[in-house]
């Protein structure tokens, strides 16, 4: 047991239970994608494909590249230590028959050698040590470092790839990338010197035994191709087993994370009984799927330890019959059996490396599919004017569909022109893909035909960096970082106090941000303060508004705005010269009033376009839009009121308690066990309002022309 | 145009009883952790002998082995092929009987350790969801995750191994040590005086290697928090070009990841090689002092030699020791957390647990609020003496700004809390003393996100009434006047709507969430509105269900809306935690309180349309 004991302290370094790192493999891995994106040498392990041993062997060739000095000096370290380890067992004899033997049967203790003696065994201790740290620190440097350089490269590949990429991976999914993949990853590397520092050992004792007595030696050598043959059975019957484990694992997880995210809805109907049977279910599923991949871990251990025991038995027994046939000595059977019981040591570390060669692959695998995706968004040479005032906006019959619906798209063919320093206001139902147009004008997607242009260069054409500088887009869903106010509006350009404080009065902010308790240095987030859902749309705003875009897009970011907080930043942004034109995504007939013009889409195309008052006088669908919310009052009151539309305060669900808010702040981890789960906590935080759009415009796109029709059926 | 007074503008967040780590000595902890998942120590006995006879195994193998050489090899006269034949045979025997006890003991142990384990992320699990709202809302849904996932995990590895290395080493420390006492008390207590630096400074060594473990598993968090920001984050990113600064923070704490990494394994590598260093030092002074010794006469060169044998018996346990008890110490602080999850109690306690509910007289509910006072632990009042009576079939809208107590009054209604002070009556009964279940049958809540689990929209419906058929379901839509709409949808009833319901829009998770408690049939309804803006179609698809939902019911709810407001039978208005006005709409308006205030304020944004 104890043997076994050692491979569990060796993959229990990061503080973490190796198997909370189990994750399934996720299918996109399937398909293995050439290196075209190897702008480190990290990508250069290859995907893993059909044999998983040489991609295991590649993904530690990986390793050892990248920290050859560490990683030699760890092996030296082991070789060290495993000389030490039989060093130990000679100073002690050596003591015995030098020291211990004659003193005794002289009756009397030369002081000198047992100096000698004791000093001896002192130092080889002594010596073992320094193996200790070289096997196990070092070991941990490379494996420690390795992380990190893939967890950097990892988190180049997030920032550089398209937001199309990042829509079609779950954020769980990439946080597990970056976390459980790359632990796993390398985690054959944690006994890999160890094993090479031992494989000295073995090579001495091979050679050893050859210059014994070849025929017997190499009863001693079939024990190699016997271990592998074990490990192959092995391999093949677990891993299946294994990875069906981490994938109910990761359904436990997805329950329990889902219920508790309802728990509102589970206690008030009472539900408790029905969602603990529930998640019941698939915790029994992974007890008996860990139980059956624990029954091939049961038969694999114990056999890989028989090996060499049974090797020294035919060693004795061949021996036997080679002694009376006078082919052997006796003294070289006997010394031979020996060599074999100390190659059981060394076969046992191969056994670790091997064993945990599959789930490295798998996570490296994951990992290199980041690393070598490819991404289509690409960045020209055409820069702008930045201090030209407010920029020109061409749309060239832009049209868009989303990878999940290709034969839907939801934008087919948007031709405007909005000339400088303009308000516009998009109108339209759910679904005529307003926030799309808006998120396509930021380039967070690429139109999948016609143009944007601004200022007459197409947005594809502009080098990186230029369009940020020159557009600012507010999404209806904020996401504010874990840092200070100011570090949040100002999100790394250099302003003074003065602007930032001008873009927070603005956005109606400066006041509850001076009422902080560290104004403008105060902290957001989980280990900061607590700020409403309005009150993060507004400092949204501001960081829009302190860069002074030349075009400013609104998507509908003040919907958790009490109602006249709404209406001062809307009277603010129409008094001061922004120096912008202003694309404004509008629900609510407010916002409308606040644009010079409004832009009015119906089934992806613009269905008309003019002042608000000639849209409702002239275009039905407009009409019946704009004014369908007091009908629907109308309807429940019967009182002809038109403010039917506005909320009565900013309150998010259900919550007076600041402790509500944490739901949406942003994810933050203290605690290591929410590695895998902190990734679910997206559902709960702050989402990305495209992919939050993305979701409802795809799903409601079919609905769209249906819902008009039936809207006019209801009204009329 | 004048700006109404922003609501109070930080929330201080009030000091919520947050899930704690059970405390007590690891021996405590230990204990009760095995009391909770008793699958643990089921057969245990059996598993022992098993490990005793794959260790004792061990030891055969080279006996038989050196039985064969002396006997078979160096047999007088030359080598005796039977007897090497006979002394393999038993040895392949004990090489076999090896495996199998070794095999059948690791069975038992997955078995045992993961039936217990389930144990006890089912009870943790269940634990959570008898925890009140302000339990669950004080932590991190993440947070939550987790005592049912990685910390029953990392009990996963002491339990599979860990446990019984400790329990052998420990047996086989004190085995080795009478056998060497019975050689020589001397050079016993020689080798323990090594040993005991090591044992003493063992709490401390062990103490800084959780502390710097912490720091790994807190830089780890972090690192995550960073990696998530950045693509949670992404589209702002993208849109404001700030991906250097990102790559810098995320880098930086990778960074700091590693460091902790290699700070924490120093100090694991450290505390093993003391081990060793002691175990040098033992050997040394058994030599030098056993010549000593054995010089003096007081020892024999036999026991000597012996003696050097035991001091490794002693040793290896130790040294295994030390690797288990890291092992240990994790295992526990994962019991500490879902132990402590266990015995938080539930601060609203289900009355018919302790067999002490009362019935909920039948009918519509009438409510009644007597001088009820609510505030946060450790948070001033929230809600202060409220008294009001809501008569059966009422519909009443409750108005009021962002921290007026409205939210409260809600959460008081149905129970999701306990008033500080007062009481809230339900048809005369006090809702404390009426049991979860009749009360989650009679008073049904509709929140304001209308959250929907993953599943079908009949799965999700039959969340108000579990033994609806997908017929039933149809037909409650269409009661509610929604019958076109899931006409509309591809699969009708059948239709997945996604992780929390998000393949619907947000307005259709409303709908769905009105069928729900439309088909649960309660007496009281309480309802939150929504304040996002969904498409007209959908409004008054909303408008209409909710007609038909109201019909018959004590209805409350918050509003958002003027129209609710305006609909309603009756307006209860708070503010700053006191009900401060109530009366038909009409009535309330003229007054020229804070609801005809509030009315002028949305009368404004009307106007400015």
């Amino acid at each position: 047991m104890p043997s076994r004991r050692r491979r569990r302290a060796e993959t229990a370094q990061t503080g973490r239970s190796p198997a909370t790192a189990a994750r399934p493999p996720a299918p996109r891995t399937a398909g293995a994608q050439p290196d075209t994106h190897s702008d480190t040498d990290l990508a250069a392990g290859g995907a893993p494909g059909r044999a998983p041993f040489r991609q295991g062997l590649r993904v530690l060739g990986v390793a050892i590249r990248g920290e050859p000095r560490v990683f030699a000096a760890a092996v030296t370290g082991s070789a060290l230590y495993g000389i030490m380890t039989v060093g130990s067992a000679w100073a002690i004899g050596w003591a015995t028959n030098h020291v211990v033997l004659p003193d005794l049967r002289r009756g009397s203790a030369p002081g000198r050698g047992l100096a000698v003696a004791g000093l001896l065994i002192v130092a080889v201790a002594l010596a073992k040590v320094v193996g200790i740290f070289g096997r196990r620190l070092l070991a941990g440097v490379v494996v420690f470092r390795m992380q990190a350089r893939i967890r950097r490269a990892i988190s180049a590949a997030y920032l550089r790839l398209p937001l199309s990429w990042h829509q079609r991976h779950p954020t769980g999914q990439l946080l597990s990338n970056a976390n459980s993949d790359v632990e796993m990853a390398f985690q054959p590397m944690n006994p890999l010197p160890m094993t090479l520092g031992v494989i000295v050992m073995l090579l001495m004792a091979v050679v050893d035994m050859f210059l014994t007595d070849t025929v017997l030696a190499l009863v001693g050598a079939l024990l190699f191709p016997a271990v592998i043959a074990l490990n192959t059975v092995y391999t093949r019957y677990a891993g299946p087993r294994f990875a069906r484990a981490q994938e109910l694992r990761a359904h436990v997880a997805e329950v329990a994370h889902e219920s508790f995210d309802g728990a509102l809805v589970v206690k008030t109907l009472g539900r408790e009984d029905f969602e603990t049977e529930r998640f019941a279910a698939r915790t029994r599923a992974l007890r008996d799927a860990n139980i059956r991949a624990g029954r091939a871990r049961s038969l694999f251990d114990p056999m890989l330890e028989a090996v060499p025991n049974l090797g020294v038995l035919a060693v004795l027994l061949l021996g036997a019959t080679r002694v009376a046939q006078g082919a052997s000595r006796p003294g070289d059977v006997v010394s031979i059996a020996y060599l074999i019981t100390l190659l059981a040591f060394p076969i046992r570390a191969i056994g670790w490396v091997l064993g945990d060669l599959p789930r490295g692959v798998v996570g490296y695998g994951r990992v290199h599919a980041v690393l070598s995706a490819e991404h289509s968004s690409d960045y020209g040479h055409g820069k702008l004017s930045h201090d030209a005032g407010p920029a020109t906006l061409d749309l060239d019959a832009v049209r868009f569909a989303y990878d999940s619906a290709p034969e839907l798209p939801v934008l087919r063919g948007v031709s405007a022109r909005i000339e400088p320093g303009r308000t516009v206001a998009l109108v339209g139902a759910t679904g005529s893909g307003k926030s799309t147009l808006a998120t396509l004008l930021a380039r967070l997607a690429d139109p999948t035909g016609g143009a944007i242009r601004l200022d007459g260069t197409d947005l594809r054409e502009l080098a990186r960096g230029e369009v940020p500088r020159a557009v600012a887009l507010v999404a209806q869903q904020t996401f504010l970082f874990g840092e200070s106010v100011r570090a949040n509006v100002a999100l790394g350009e250099q302003r003074t106090e003065a602007e930032i404080r001008a873009a927070l009065r603005i956005a109606q902010a400066e006041r509850f941000v001076d009422a902080l308790p560290d104004g403008l240095d105060s902290v957001i987030g989980e280990r900061g303060t607590t700020l409403s859902g309005g009150q993060r749309q507004r400092l949204a705003l501001a960081r829009a508004l302190v860069r002074n875009p030349r075009l400013l897009v609104l998507d509908d970011c003040t919907s958790a705005v009490d109602p006249s907080v709404e209406a001062a930043i809307l009277s603010g942004l129409k008094q001061n010269a922004l120096g912008a034109t202003v694309v404004v995504v509008a629900y609510r007939k407010a916002t409308v009033a606040l644009a010079d013009e409004v832009l009015y889409l119906d089934g992806g195309v613009i269905a008309d376009r003019g002042t608000h008052e000639e849209l409702l006088a002239r275009s039905a669908g407009y009409r019946e839009l704009i004014t369908a919310y007091a009908r629907a009052a109308e309807d429940a009151a019967a009182a002809d009121d038109r403010a039917a539309d506005s909320a009565v305060a900013e309150d998010p669900a259900l919550g007076d308690s600041a402790a509500e808010d944490r739901a949406v702040g942003e994810p933050a981890l203290e605690d290591p066990a929410l590695g895998d789960s902190a990734a679910e906590d997206r559902a709960v935080g702050d989402r990305p309002a495209t992919e939050d759009e993305a979701a409802a415009e795809t799903a409601a796109a079919c609905e769209d022309l249906a819902a008009t029709e039936d809207l006019e059926g209801a009204v009329a | 145009m004048t700006i109404t007074a922003d609501p109070p503008a930080i929330r201080t967040a009030p000091e919520i009883p947050l899930v704690r780590e059970a405390t007590g000595s690891p021996l405590l902890i230990v204990r009760k952790g095995l009391r909770l998942s008793p699958e643990f120590t089921r057969g245990i006995g059996v598993t022992m002998l098993l490990a005793f006879i794959a260790t004792v195994g061990r030891i055969v193998i080279p006996v038989a082995v050196q039985q064969a050489v002396d006997h078979g090899f160096d047999a007088p006269g030359g080598v005796d092929t039977g007897e090497v034949r006979v002394m393999a045979a038993l040895a392949a025997l004990a090489v076999a009987a090896t495996m199998l006890a070794a095999y059948t003991m690791n069975r038992r142990l997955y078995q045992a350790s993961e039936s217990g384990l389930a144990t006890l992320r089912i009870k943790a699990f269940r634990h959570v969801h008898e925890l009140s709202v302000l339990h669950q809302q004080a932590e991190q849904r993440g947070a939550l995750v987790s005592r049912v996932t990685s910390d029953v995990d990392t009990i996963t590895n002491f339990i599979q191994e860990g446990g019984l290395v400790l329990f052998v080493s420990v047996a086989q420390m004190f085995l080795a040590t009478a056998v060497m006492a019975a050689y020589s008390w001397q050079l016993t207590l020689l080798v323990w005086s090594c040993f005991l630096p090591l044992f003493a400074a063992m709490r401390v060594l062990q103490r800084r290697t959780g502390a710097r473990y912490n720091t790994v598993r807190q830089s780890i968090g972090r690192m995550l928090g960073a990696f998530s920001e950045s693509l949670v984050g992404a589209p702002v990113v993208r849109a404001y070009g700030v991906e250097e600064r990102t790559g810098r923070r995320i880098n930086e704490a990778v960074d700091a990841t590693r460091a902790a990494q290699v700070r924490a394994q120093a100090l694991t590598v450290s505390t093993f090689s003391a081990g060793e260093i002691a175990a040098g030092l033992a050997n040394a002074g058994v030599v030098v002092v056993g010549v000593v010794l054995g010089v003096g006469g007081h020892l024999t060169a036999g026991r000597l030699i012996g003696m050097l044998f035991l001091v490794s018996l002693f040793i290896t346990p130790v040294q295994w020791g030390v690797e288990v008890l890291n092992e240990a110490q994790n295992a526990i602080s994962g019991w500490r957390r879902v132990i402590g999850l266990l015995e938080s109690v539930p601060d609203v306690p289900d009355p018919a647990s302790r067999g002490r509910a009362e019935a909920l007289p039948q009918g519509p509910v009438r409510v009644e609020f007597q001088q009820v006072a609510f505030a946060y632990p450790g948070g001033p009042p929230v809600l202060r003496d409220i008294n009001v009576l809501i008569s059966p079939r009422a519909r009443v809208a409750v108005v009021g700004e962002t921290g007026s107590g409205k939210t409260t009054f809600a959460k008081l209604l149905t129970r999701l809390m306990d008033p500080t002070r007062g009481r809230v009556l339900a048809n005369g009964v006090e809702l404390r003393r009426v049991g979860f279940d009749e009360l989650r049958r009679r008073v049904v809540m509709v929140p304001q996100d209308g959250f929907l689990f993953d599943g079908t929209i009949a799965d999700n419906v039959r969340y108000g009434a579990e033994d609806a058929t997908d017929a039933a379901v149809s037909a409650a839509f269409g009661r509610l006047g929604l019958g076109d709409w899931l006409s509309g949808l591809p699969d009708g009833v059948r239709t997945r709507v996604g992780q929390r319901g998000e393949s619907l829009s947000a307005g259709e998770r409303q709908l769905v969430a009105l069928a729900r408690a439309y088909i649960a049939d309660p007496d009281l309804l309480l309802l939150d509105e929504a304040t996002s803006a969904v498409d007209p179609a959908t409004e008054l698809r909303i408008q209409r269900a909710l007609d038909e939902l109201t019909r018959g019911r004590t209805t409350v709810v918050i509003a958002h809306r003027l129209s609710t407001a305006q609909a309603a039978d009756e307006v209860l208005v708070f503010d700053a935690g006191e009900l401060v006005e109530r009366g038909p709409h009409g009535t309330l308006v003229n007054q020229g309180g804070v609801y005809a205030r509030l009315h002028a304020s949305w009368a404004r944004q009307a106007q400015a349309a």
